[in-house]
């Protein structure tokens, strides 16, 4: 009787772990950093750079880069959700109102504008701060993951997308790297899976993430209404929430809300929207933002 | 810290019509990138056909503003009339100047029609008083350079004030959303010889 119990109550992923073997390969085929950016003929590189390129420490810095930004992302029953805003400013200047901040990574997750609804595996991550920094590393991310899947003929952990990420960000700490991101994603090892990286080296796992310069904006929503068994139509609606309170009272959040579902199959995509229709709804409708004038 | 022509943030437009003035405001209140207020008017009357706004330093907005209803008053008791627009043009540039050494972070701008000529004037200022006198339009605050480029593009001489104040309307609107200190909402007003009209324009409340 023991050895049929014990026969079936092996963890399910139990055999799915890697071996010795395999973990060296892992971090053997990881191609050494290619440290082969030219960087600037100074002595102290790194106080050079962040003066150069640091506008909230000194806004007449001669390299603008595009900042301003809220992104969230919380685990709950039914997966993780994903939302952010599209706002790309330098200074007070809007550059763009329509910036993807949601990035898919991975080779199978490439299929963006394929029109079915089917969910599309594999991992996503967001991207807060600089929007060059955030779409070059998430790009070479992909690549990594896809080699990983190329070679392991098995999807890579987020644990282990999130290390190379991280160990990235920290062999360039103090180079003027300006990035906060999160990595979600779902596998058969880990479940739902939620990181969070940034330029100074940070890794962190967790249930519920804000990043940017509206996170607290957001977190105050998030906080207040979050629960872990939230049905797939609550939790979305919270995402939605949140991110508008965020556009709302942030100066450099705003635009379109892009909302995603990570569940097991891969994620879903659930609109970019526009968010001031949604904003004069959520107020004339459920009575919300009661601080906004519509009347003269 | 930066400038503190930029720290509340907002954005203020008058516009010459035919026998028409227009002057349009934004309506948000900042601390950099936390936005306190989305009713903070900066446009402000001191005649029947005169108005004033002020955009910049919000606390410099309101002391402004106040100093220059305490000076009209005082000149509509002295005088027993109405002030004009070019009378209150020249008491804004030398009020402002005597802070020529330390300055109020404002940029004025007046709009209005003198009752004696029934013509249609406007002009802003720099904050220390130097008056930029125009024949089309003047924009002030942190969507001053957006104000150019959509008044520019918009405004063609002897508008109706109807058309006017469709013009003044998206010219600030379309300004304001693509500055990330000014917009949630705007008051327009369109200014004819015997008659003012208000409005508040719902804009992008992000």
């Amino acid at each position: 009787m023991d050895k049929l119990v014990a026969q079936y109550s092996r963890p399910q992923h139990q055999n799915e772990s890697y071996s010795e073997q395999e973990q060296q390969d892992l971090t053997e085929s990881l191609p050494p950093l290619s440290l082969k950016f030219s960087l600037p003929p100074v002595d102290n590189r790194a106080s050079f750079l962040r003066a150069m390129t640091d506008d909230h420490s000194n806004p007449s810095c001669p390299i603008k880069l595009a900042h301003g930004t809220t992104t969230l992302a919380f685990r709950f029953q039914g997966g993780i959700i994903v939302c952010t805003d599209s706002r790309a400013t330098a200074g007070n200047w809007i550059a763009s109102q329509t910036v993807k901040k949601v990035i898919p990574v991975s080779r199978l997750s490439r299929g963006e504008d394929k029109p079915s609804n089917d969910p599309t595996p594999g991992l996503l991550g967001t991207m807060a701060g600089g929007a060059a920094d955030c779409q070059y590393w998430l790009r070479y991310l992909s690549q990594q993951c896809t080699l990983h899947e190329i070679r392991h003929k098995r999807r890579i952990t987020v644990a282990a997308a999130s290390k190379i990420l991280a160990n990235l960000t920290y062999a360039y700490k103090g180079y003027g790297l300006s990035m906060g991101t999160m990595l979600c994603g779902v596998t058969p090892q880990e479940g739902p899976a939620l990181y969070y990286i940034d330029s100074d080296g940070t890794r962190l796992p967790g249930n519920l993430f804000c990043v940017g310069s509206g996170q607290t904006f957001a977190y105050g929503v998030l906080d207040s209404n979050y629960r872990y068994d939230l049905s797939v139509e609550e939790a979305l609606a919270l995402g939605r929430r949140a991110i508008l309170a965020a556009m709302h009272r942030d100066a450099y959040s705003g635009g379109f809300i892009n909302l995603y579902h990570v569940k097991e199959e891969g994620w879903v995509h659930h609109g970019f929207d526009d968010m001031n229709p949604i904003f004069w709804k959520t107020k004339l409708e459920q009575g919300e933002f009661s601080n906004v004038t519509s009347e003269l | 810290m930066g400038s503190p022509f930029d720290i509340n943030g907002g954005a203020c437009v008058a516009m010459v019509g035919k026998d028409c003035v227009a002057i349009a405001c934004d309506l948000r209140l900042g601390m950099q990138a936390l936005t306190i207020s989305n009713n903070f008017p900066k446009i402000f009357n001191y005649a029947p056909s005169t108005y004033l706004g002020l955009t910049g330093l919000a606390t410099d907005v309101n002391t402004v503003s106040d100093l220059f209803r305490y000076k009209v008053n005082m000149y509509r008791l002295r005088e027993e009339r109405h002030i004009a627009p070019q009378t209150l043009a020249n008491l804004v540039s030398s009020s402002l100047y005597e802070k020529r050494f330390g300055p109020f972070f404002v940029s004025p701008v007046i709009a209005g029609i003198n009752q004696t000529t029934g013509k249609p004037f406007i002009c802003g200022f720099d904050s220390i008083g130097c008056i930029d006198f125009a024949k089309d339009f003047i924009v002030s605050g942190t969507a001053s350079e957006q104000l150019f480029g959509t008044c520019e593009g918009l405004w063609e001489p002897d508008l109706s004030p109807e058309d006017l104040f469709e013009t003044i309307s998206q010219a600030l609107l379309a300004a304001v959303d693509r500055d990330a200190l000014s917009g949630w909402g705007a008051h327009v007003y369109i200014i004819e010889k015997d008659k003012v009209t208000q409005r508040l324009l719902k804009g992008r409340e992000d």
